[in-house]
């Protein structure tokens, strides 16, 4: 232990995993989608993340943004320590054994009889103690040690709490009474249709102080271990039974406690003398540790699709963006699912550009770009770890998106009204640190109009400030001026009805039909030569 | 006890994957009428002849293994055959025993097993008497083994003493278990017991004066507290049932696995049969080391033909293409190319799978795998859409070729333009020779053959379509450079009645 330098403070009592400030969490419970999220459909990556740990009530943070790079740094940091095996292995077994804890309380609460109630209780007790003793034994032992603040405060809590005397006068009550009842071992003879309980162990019934009975299955096993060859089909029986105890088992229960009184004795007197255990701040890190868990877990997902997640360098220069191997989150979530492919894209942003302007065939992935875009920006200022690889970005107070909707029914008109007055709100709204996505506007106007509006537009945008991604089909657009990056979707060259889903700054190139189609499926020369390469014979 | 009839050290599963260009080879070389003539009617001899024909053997011990048990079984032909019924009438006499393999108690799974493991002991005091008659007239190494293993495992004493476990677990005298406490205090741990008393005390003692324990009766007519008594009886004997379960699966995948293996043979059998009723005589061949580069055959004919056609009525071809890898065949439209193609891809596989092949001679070193890529006659549509699919199937089996295999192409990339897919085709077969693939390529792109015949002269060997002196056919193949121009010309003239272009 290395000693205290002289201006050394008591650390911070632990308050929370993914709040620098612990009192910042207190209204995300109460607070609202925000508007983007249908567009940029963070509402489905939500719903694809917090699948299966609806317990936990996961969807309130995703809802809350961090302000300061302060606050991002503080989660990120978090998120580092959880990329180091040995931590994230002890937070995922302490996640895991919370979750038994409450799995096993639930038991306890549907249990069939007062016996086995009490077991249940019991058990939930082992696992809390079993949980929070070994997530402080992992973490101080963890190498290389947490580095976050985060992590850091927990450590030390957790070994006051461990230490305390409450907790250990549990730990201790609850090993005691689970060693008794493990050493009962009772005996049924079965005739007919009646049952006689006995006590095992004991010498067998008929008195004669013998040796113990033989395990009859294990010698029909075993004379049969000739027709057993390697690889054998292994038989094990799902044996039917209630998730409660039935009514025999509570009729033999009941004779086996009578058999045993000290272990059953010893089970009733504990569990009226803990009823109440649970520990709030174990609690509350139990369910901000899931955030992180099911972020993680998501992302390994996709990592085994060759899809990389990582945490981008967080600025405050609002306009710098750039990255590589980009994602839409919610398709790639969706076609990994399917075992379908994804495309990846780069974002490269300029010192000096601040107009990302997306045009070239439909159906190209130009919408999922900006999607992507949008997402990386939000998913920046969670302080998660993002679909792409080297991202930097800045902090964003606010991202303003406008879908065109096609399946609008309203008349031409009204639809570009609304629409300027949405744009108009948004212009009016964003701050030179907003992010501004519009996604084919001014479709329900003649071609004429569209352009010199998109120019107008986009001209302000270039002068007010924020980073503005705008999905358009007029090419004209693209060099609108200074400031301008203009990407492309691109479609197979030789196959126009091959989507690729790539957008990139540089026109496609116009390959030749045959060699196109062979590059396509990698059948040149040095394809194969690549491809039998390293091949054992 | 293990069959190994097909591998001297190890199975073939009966039901595991097929290679995925498994229905390409039996499509393109056309093996459905060779697996109907193994078949003899019989589904199953058929699809075992299938799976055992697109899994070649790769290594020439391997070969000389099967060769030497298809050697026994065409000298003892009924034996082999009477073998082969044993494990049939075991397969599907297990079949018809009513109930289900696992059920969810213990209790019937037990009933079960127990009927079957009689219906096989029966059976295989069958197979143990028919070793002891005839086991000493074999002489392959597998058959041999096969033979002793049933001898030293089979004995009288240990099936009789399997007949008395089996009386056993029909639990007259009621059962013992011990019981631990497991979650929510409910039973776990449970082991049946043999009581040291053999299970007499216990039943004269009378309740009422019993001390130590406490004794309870399953209500009457409740459904489900028989329900619940049965499921305890279930965790007491799952050990017992899960052994004789277990029991039942190996002696019944002993007897699937001799039908299976068996079965290859008898499909060999047949087939030898139906050639010989077709005066075509087979040869066994000669398997080299991989890489060796041996390649001869004499009086090769395409058994799917001979199969279709009169006695004599196929066309036998030679070839000579020792240390060349690359055999290029061009020439005459409808002059034999493909039939020899065939024949090359189907002597090979045979070859490989251990059996007799369609030939006066045939020696030939082994490949890793044999592969086809066939022109699709059925391929409807747009150009561009033939072309992608054709190198779709091709990036197929390069992913999947290894670099000894033996690739088969017949008319492959003729769907665009012949510049084009002579370009594709040069690309594509350079590197792969490089690797140590075979590649016979069956086309009538001059430009293509024409261009391997100048960049490849050592290492191709080309051949043509044999024309008489006055344009006909003989649907022989023989060497000679490729020509200029195809002979699609002849069977327009005949077609038509006069000259292309006229």
């Amino acid at each position: 232990m290395p000693s205290a330098p002289a201006d050394y403070h008591p650390p911070v009592t632990f308050r929370s995993l993914l709040f620098d400030d612990p009192d910042a969490d207190l209204a995300v419970d109460r607070l609202a989608e925000p508007g983007c999220f249908g567009d940029i459909r963070l509402d489905q990556v939500v719903t694809a993340i917090t699948a299966g740990r609806e317990e936990s009530k996961l969807a309130p943070f995703f809802r809350a943004p961090l302000r300061t790079r302060a606050a991002v740094t503080y989660r990120q940091d978090v998120f580092r320590d959880l990329g180091r095996p040995s931590i994230l292995a002890a937070l995922r077994a302490f996640a895991a054994g919370m979750r038994a804890m409450r799995a096993d309380q639930h038991r306890a609460r549907w249990a069939g009889h007062r016996l086995e109630e009490q077991r249940w209780m019991l058990a939930a007790r082992l696992r809390y103690c079993a949980a929070v003793s070994g997530l402080s034994r992992d973490l101080a032992t963890a190498q290389p040690a947490p580095a976050s603040l985060a992590l850091g405060r927990l450590a030390a809590y957790l070994d006051a709490e461990v230490t305390g005397g409450s907790f250990s006068a549990l730990a201790a009550d609850t090993a005691r009474v689970a060693a008794g009842l493990a050493t009962v071992t009772y005996r049924l003879e079965i005739t007919g249709t009646r049952i006689r309980v006995g006590r095992w162990a004991s010498p067998p019934p008929a008195g004669d102080g013998g040796a113990p009975e033989p395990d009859y299955g294990a010698e029909v096993r075993a004379a049969f271990e000739r027709f057993r060859q390697g690889g054998a089909r292994e038989f094990s029986f799902e044996i039917p039974t209630d998730d409660a105890m039935n009514p025999l088992e509570a009729e033999l229960a009941e004779r086996v406690a009578r058999l045993y009184p000290d272990a059953f004795g010893a089970l009733a007197t504990y569990c009226a003398a803990h009823l109440d255990y649970l520990d709030e701040t174990i609690v509350r890190l139990d369910r901000e540790l899931a955030f992180c868990l099911a972020w993680l877990e998501h992302a390994d997902r996709l990592a085994a699709a060759g899809l990389v997640m990582s945490l981008p360098e967080v600025t405050d220069s609002p306009t710098e963006a750039s990255g590589r191997d980009l994602f839409d989150l919610a398709l790639a979530s969706a076609r990994v699912r399917e075992g379908a492919t994804v495309v990846t894209n780069d974002l490269d942003v300029r010192p000096g550009e601040r107009i990302v302007v997306i045009s070239g065939p439909n159906q190209g992935g130009k919408t999922t770009f900006a999607r992507t875009v949008g997402q990386v920006h939000y998913l920046a200022s969670l302080g998660v770890p993002v679909p792409g690889r080297d991202v930097r970005v800045g902090l964003v107070d606010e991202i303003f998106t406008h879908f065109e909707r096609e399946e609008d029914l309203r008349t031409l008109t009204s639809k570009l009204e609304d629409e300027l007055l949405r744009i108009r709100m948004i212009l009016e709204t964003a701050t030179p640190n907003s992010l501004v996505i519009l996604n084919e506007s001014f479709g329900s106007t003649s071609l004429e109009d569209a352009l010199a509006i998109g120019r107008d537009v986009l001209g302000t945008v270039a002068t007010h400030g924020p980073l503005c991604v705008f999905v358009t089909f007029l090419d004209e657009l693209a060099a609108v001026g200074p400031g301008v990056v203009s990407m492309t979707s691109t479609v197979d060259p030789v196959d126009p009805a091959v989507r690729t889903f790539r957008v990139v700054r540089r026109p496609a190139d116009g390959l030749a039909y045959a060699d196109a189609l062979a590059r396509k499926h990698h059948l040149t020369e040095a394809d194969i030569r690549a491809r039998l390469g390293g091949r054992p014979a | 006890m293990k069959v190994h009839l097909l591998y001297p050290d190890r199975a073939l599963d009966p039901d595991g994957p097929v290679a995925a260009h498994a229905a390409d080879l039996v499509a393109d070389l056309e093996l459905g009428s060779l697996l109907d003539a193994m078949a003899g009617g019989d589904a199953f001899l058929r699809e075992t002849a299938r799976r055992v024909l697109v899994a070649p053997v790769t290594d020439p011990a391997g070969i000389h293994y099967r060769q030497a048990i298809l050697a026994d079984a065409r000298e003892r032909r009924a034996v082999v055959r009477d073998l082969y019924g044993i494990a049939v009438d075991a397969v599907l006499g297990e079949a018809r025993v009513w109930g289900a393999f696992l059920d969810a108690y213990a209790e019937s799974v037990l009933a079960r097993a127990t009927t079957v493991l009689e219906l096989f002991i029966g059976l295989l005091r069958r197979l143990r008497s028919l070793g002891d008659q005839h086991a000493a007239t074999f002489a392959s190494d597998g058959m041999r083994r096969l033979f002793a293993e049933i001898d030293r495992d089979l004995d009288d004493a240990y099936l009789r003493s399997i007949e008395v476990h089996l009386e056993h677990l029909r639990f007259r005298d009621g059962m013992v278990l011990s019981v631990g406490l497991g979650a929510g205090n409910r039973g776990d741990g449970y082991v049946l017991r043999r009581p040291a008393d053999g299970g007499k005390g216990w039943r004269q003692r009378v309740p009422l004066l019993d001390r130590d324990g406490y004794t309870y009766r399953i209500p009457e007519q409740s459904e489900t507290a028989a329900r619940n008594f049965a499921a305890l009886k279930s965790q007491g004997i799952a050990q017992a049932a899960a052994a004789l379960a277990q029991a039942t699966d190996q002696i019944l995948g002993y007897f699937k696995a001799l039908r299976f293996e068996l079965g290859f043979y008898v499909g060999c059998l047949n087939l030898e049969e139906r050639l010989t009723a077709k005066r075509q005589s087979v040869c066994v061949p000669v398997a080299q080391a991989s890489g060796s580069g041996h390649l001869s055959v004499t009086g090769l004919r395409d058994l799917a033909l001979v199969l279709a056609v009169p006695p004599g009525g196929a066309v036998a071809n030679d070839l000579d293409a020792a240390g060349r890898p690359l055999v290029v065949i061009t020439g005459a439209n409808r002059g034999g190319k493909s039939t020899l193609l065939r024949s090359l891809g189907q002597a090979q596989l045979m070859l490989q799978a251990g059996m007799f092949v369609g030939a006066e001679a045939f020696e030939a070193e082994v490949r890793g795998g044999v592969y086809t890529h066939f022109k699709r006659e059925e391929d409807a549509g747009l150009e561009s859409g033939k072309l992608d699919e054709e190198l779709r199937r091709m990036s197929r089996i390069v992913d999947a070729l290894p670099p000894d295999a033996l690739l088969l192409l017949n008319e492959s990339f003729a769907s665009t333009n012949e510049r084009e897919g002579a370009e594709i085709a040069r690309q594509i077969v350079r590197p792969l020779l490089d690797a140590g693939v075979r590649v016979t390529y069956v086309t009538h792109m001059f430009a293509l053959a024409d261009g391997l015949a100048r960049s490849e002269p050592d290492r191709g060997l080309f051949l043509r379509a044999e024309r008489t002196g006055d344009g006909g056919r003989t649907y022989r193949v023989v060497p000679g450079e490729p020509l200029p121009t195809s002979y699609g010309g002849d069977i327009y003239r005949r077609v038509f009645g006069r000259p292309l272009g006229d």
